[in-house]
């Protein structure tokens, strides 16, 4: 089991590199093809001609394209993803100090959507075209129909302005008690090991409110595909037997169908998962979130391109190692997806 | 199940248990200024890849020879003055004979932040590195005749001396803006490399100053912490931490500033501004920005703009006042002529131009267009005021017959449009920091300098000869005269349609005292206090 279990790791990594490398050569394309001169970030707006080719010359975009892409590639092995010329920071040092906060952001966002749009969906399948499954239906509606940065600056207004409920929406936590010691760069997860409940507490009330408005994002699909998976599920032969066999309900429906219809369920959080990672962008903006999402949009708006490549090939990275992993948990929840896939 | 609630359990009691864990001390709100800010600071050295942003941490982080004193506006509010050179690092200067040396002396015993003590040397250093790096500093520094590191001379380790080529009424205060900051050389050297001899890697992020504030902490993106300099040479500062929050949303900051979680927030649009100068429980200060204009811009030198008359059609087409009142909601003031009104030689007087569309309409006629025709202006997509000028523009211009197609374009698209001026019409802005009208022209409407700036891509010599007396002429008379004359000059061509002088507001608890109107148009935190409640 354990060797074929590695082939299988091994071969899903070699197949995804050649995506990645199509990511790497289309990014860099497109970042080359925009009619802006990354040139006027570094020479300024008072620079003559003269100024503005000396900065080209000295950012390498003098030489062709092949030859800039080659010298990309090579420093990318290196893993060197260039300087960002509106930090002034290495890329890597940027988004490896930036990550952690879009990813806290939207394993939050994610964990509340499941919690909520998966026991919903369940309820919405138990009780079809019932009020519970009206409910469902408007509230996925509703979070996928409205747009994000709109319900963000909603729950800004109703839960910060006007009722004080939630701290200021100035970033991950207050400037005057500044973040816990960095051990992972999550701020819930570096409080708790550092044992400070303070900290914690606070990261934790920050991360609501944007967590919420991109959970309520994510609920929609989560919810309309549990409940079309497990009415599915419930409709199976082993459920009928289950029930026949006089199983009690709760374990029919948890142990028996639950199991059968959370394959699609997983997909789904896959997928939304990828989806909020480059969605972000605008809850980050909103709440003055530090992630990558606004880090890579600012860089673009000033043409500055290293960050925006870095932060492309960053998620496209991720996104490979989320679908690895969702791969294996197939394996984990039904057996006989291991023998498929192996 | 019950496992699960017994971690909990023991979960809970941990982190209520002594041992948070060695961490910084937690902040009193009272004694730090919260600012809310659009935009991060790209770097902490002025001299070099500087945006708006970070001159104001330059200006904060180090100190410079000399300064600009204060005055009080009519409306209250605080503004630099200059017309009055304070000295800062120097004691006192002295200017020889004939006006072509000043010399200046070192205070005793001042130091750099770490401790270094500040020396001719440094003041050497930094001077050659602005006029030597290109750019934005050289610029800056030539503006006050200021070019060659041969014009700085060591005179002993607290005299410093400065050689001009000839008498620049814009030397002295050029020596008091954000470019000439003292840097510590010998910190710097540390830190310089063959290929990077002016340290400009290091300088980036790590403070080499002598300000009124150290840099504690920057963290990209999320904020800046500044922390007083206590033994800095003007005196110690009365807030003694500042932290600079990069808050991208304006509707986020209004919401912060009216719950009492910001301090202080300026840039905020205009509509807001106007909002919240309502509101008691906020105060708006506001200072009309010195020596700007903000207007549209038609290339002279390229069809059909090269007609005059089309030209002037144009600028009895644009409406002023709506604009003033709709777009910037009054946070600002008309202006018809290239002086603003807190310029030497504004003359208000001087400009024929008013929404007239009959007027405009004659003139198109004249012009050899009757039946109007079709145009393309271009806008940054940087600045929103600008789209809807434009769009504002667009619909009076539609009523004369000329079709306007608005293009947006991404700022770096737009700057580089500016250096190859090709650009037939634009919507555009420009400040100068040295509050000075021949300053003015020369950067806007000389031909022979043709910088960037030169929107109008306007070329007239006999101009460029008046611009040329007005930068050196010494007599104050003869001097307005000349203004008017350039004025006159501008108006009759023109290349630009002027149309109002923006004001600068902040917006702040009412607690928060000494707010002052800069030319750099960042925040000064020198004078800064809050107010205890009694």
């Amino acid at each position: 089991m354990h060797l074929r279990t590695g082939w299988f790791l091994l071969r899903r990594l070699l197949s995804v590199l050649p995506g990645l490398l199509g990511v790497t050569l289309v990014i860099f394309l497109l970042t080359r093809v925009l009619p802006a001169d990354p040139a006027v970030l570094v020479a300024g707006d008072q620079a003559s001609k003269a100024d503005l080719a000396r900065a080209r010359a000295e950012l390498g975009l003098d030489r062709g394209l092949p030859e800039q892409y080659l010298h990309y590639m090579v420093r990318l092995l290196h893993g060197d993803l260039g300087m960002s010329l509106s930090t002034g920071h290495p890329v890597a040092q940027d988004l490896a100090q930036r990550l952690p906060a879009t990813l806290e952001l939207t394993l939050a966002a994610l964990a509340l959507a499941v919690a909520a749009a998966v026991p919903m969906g369940v309820l919405a399948a138990v009780r079809r075209n019932t009020v519970w499954d009206h409910v469902s239906r408007v509230v996925s509606i509703a979070g996928v129909s409205l747009p994000v940065f709109w319900t963000g600056l909603l729950l800004i207004l109703v839960f910060y302005y006007a009722l004080g409920w939630f701290p200021p929406p100035m970033g991950r936590i207050s400037s005057l008690v500044g973040g816990p010691e960095r051990i992972t760069g999550f701020y819930t997860l570096d409080s708790l090991l550092a044992r400070d409940g303070e900290r914690l507490l606070l990261s934790l009330h920050a991360l609501a409110l944007p967590a919420l408005a991109l959970a309520l994002v994510a609920m929609a699909p989560l919810a309309r595909i549990t409940r079309a998976a497990m009415v599915e599920a419930l409709a199976a032969d082993c459920v009928r037997a289950a029930r026949a066999a006089g199983l009690p309900r709760r374990t029919v429906l948890w142990a028996v169908a639950f199991r059968n219809g959370l394959i699609p369920v997983l997909t789904t959080a896959g997928m939304v998962f990828s989806f909020l990672l480059g969605g972000n962008v605008l809850v980050e903006k909103v709440f003055a979130w530090p992630g990558v999402g606004s880090y890579a949009a600012e860089a673009l708006v000033v043409n500055d391109f290293a960050p925006v490549q870095g932060f492309v090939l960053a998620m496209a990275i991720l996104y490979a190692v989320l679908n690895l992993a969702i791969d294996l948990l197939y394996g984990v929840i039904d057996p006989r997806a291991q023998t498929v896939h192996g | 199940m019950r496992r699960a609630a017994m971690f909990g359990l023991i979960l809970v009691a941990a982190l209520l248990g002594p041992g948070a864990g060695a961490q910084a001390a937690v902040l009193d709100r009272s004694e730090v200024l919260v600012v809310g800010a659009e935009n991060d600071i790209t770097t902490i050295d002025i001299h070099f890849g500087a945006n708006r942003p970070a001159y104001g941490a330059s200006w904060n982080l180090h100190a410079r020879l000399l300064t600009f004193g204060t005055k009080k506006l009519p409306n209250g509010t605080l503004s630099y003055n200059y017309e009055d050179i304070q000295p800062e690092l120097a004691e006192s200067f002295t200017v020889s004979p004939d006006k072509h040396t000043i010399t200046f002396v070192l205070r005793k015993g001042i130091t750099f932040h770490n401790g270094d003590p500040i020396t001719a040397e440094d003041v050497k250093w930094s001077f050659d590195r602005a006029v030597s790096l290109g750019g934005f500093p050289t610029v800056q520094m030539a503006a006050g005749s200021m070019t060659k590191p041969d014009q700085f001379e060591v005179v002993d380790a607290h005299t410093f001396r400065v050689r001009f080529p000839h008498v620049n009424r814009l030397s002295l205060p050029d020596l008091a803006v954000p470019v000439p900051a003292i840097y510590n050389s010998t910190l710097a050297k540390k830190h310089a490399t063959a290929q990077d001899p002016w340290a400009k890697e290091w300088l980036k992020t790590n403070d080499a100053g002598a300000g009124p504030f150290l840099l504690e902490k920057w963290t990209p993106g999320e904020e800046i912490v500044y922390r007083a300099f206590n033994s800095y040479v003007g005196g110690a500062p009365k807030i003694k931490r500042v932290v600079f929050r990069i808050i991208p949303s304006a509707a986020t900051r209004r919401a912060l500033l009216e719950r009492g979680d910001l301090d202080i927030a300026f840039e905020l649009p205009p509509k807001d501004v106007a909002e919240l100068a309502h509101n008691p429980k906020l105060k708006v200060e506001s200072a009309p920005i010195e020596n700007i204009a903000y207007y549209v811009a038609m290339n002279t030198r390229m069809a059909p703009f090269d007609n005059k008359k089309l030209r002037q059609a144009v600028c009895y087409a644009v409406p002023y006042e709506n604009i003033v009142k709709e777009v910037v909601y009054g946070r600002g003031l008309p202006l018809n002529t290239p002086i603003a009104s807190n310029t030497f030689g504004h003359d208000a007087k001087l400009s024929p131009y008013k929404y007239d569309l009959d007027r405009a309409r004659q003139l198109l006629a004249e012009a050899g267009y009757p039946n109007g025709l079709d145009v393309e202006m271009t806008i940054t997509n940087a600045r929103s005021l600008d789209e809807q000028i434009a769009v504002w523009t667009q619909a009076e211009l539609k009523k004369i017959g000329v079709n306007v197609k608005i293009k947006k374009i991404p700022d770096g698209a737009f700057v580089k449009a500016m250096v190859d001026k090709t650009m037939a019409f634009q919507v555009n802005n420009f400040g100068g920091w040295l509050n000075d009208p021949a300053y003015f022209f020369f950067w806007n409407f000389h031909g022979g300098h043709n910088a960037n700036w030169n929107t109008g891509n306007y070329v007239n010599p006999a101009l460029d000869g008046l611009i040329e007396k007005a930068r050196f002429e010494p007599d104050r008379a003869k001097y307005l005269a000349l203004t008017k004359d350039m004025q006159k000059v501008v108006l009759e061509d023109a290349p630009w349609c002027i149309i109002f002088q923006p004001t600068l507001d902040a917006v702040m608890q009412p607690n928060v005292k000494g707010f002052t109107y800069w030319f750099h148009r960042q925040i000064d935190f020198r004078p800064l206090s809050k107010e205890k409640a009694s």
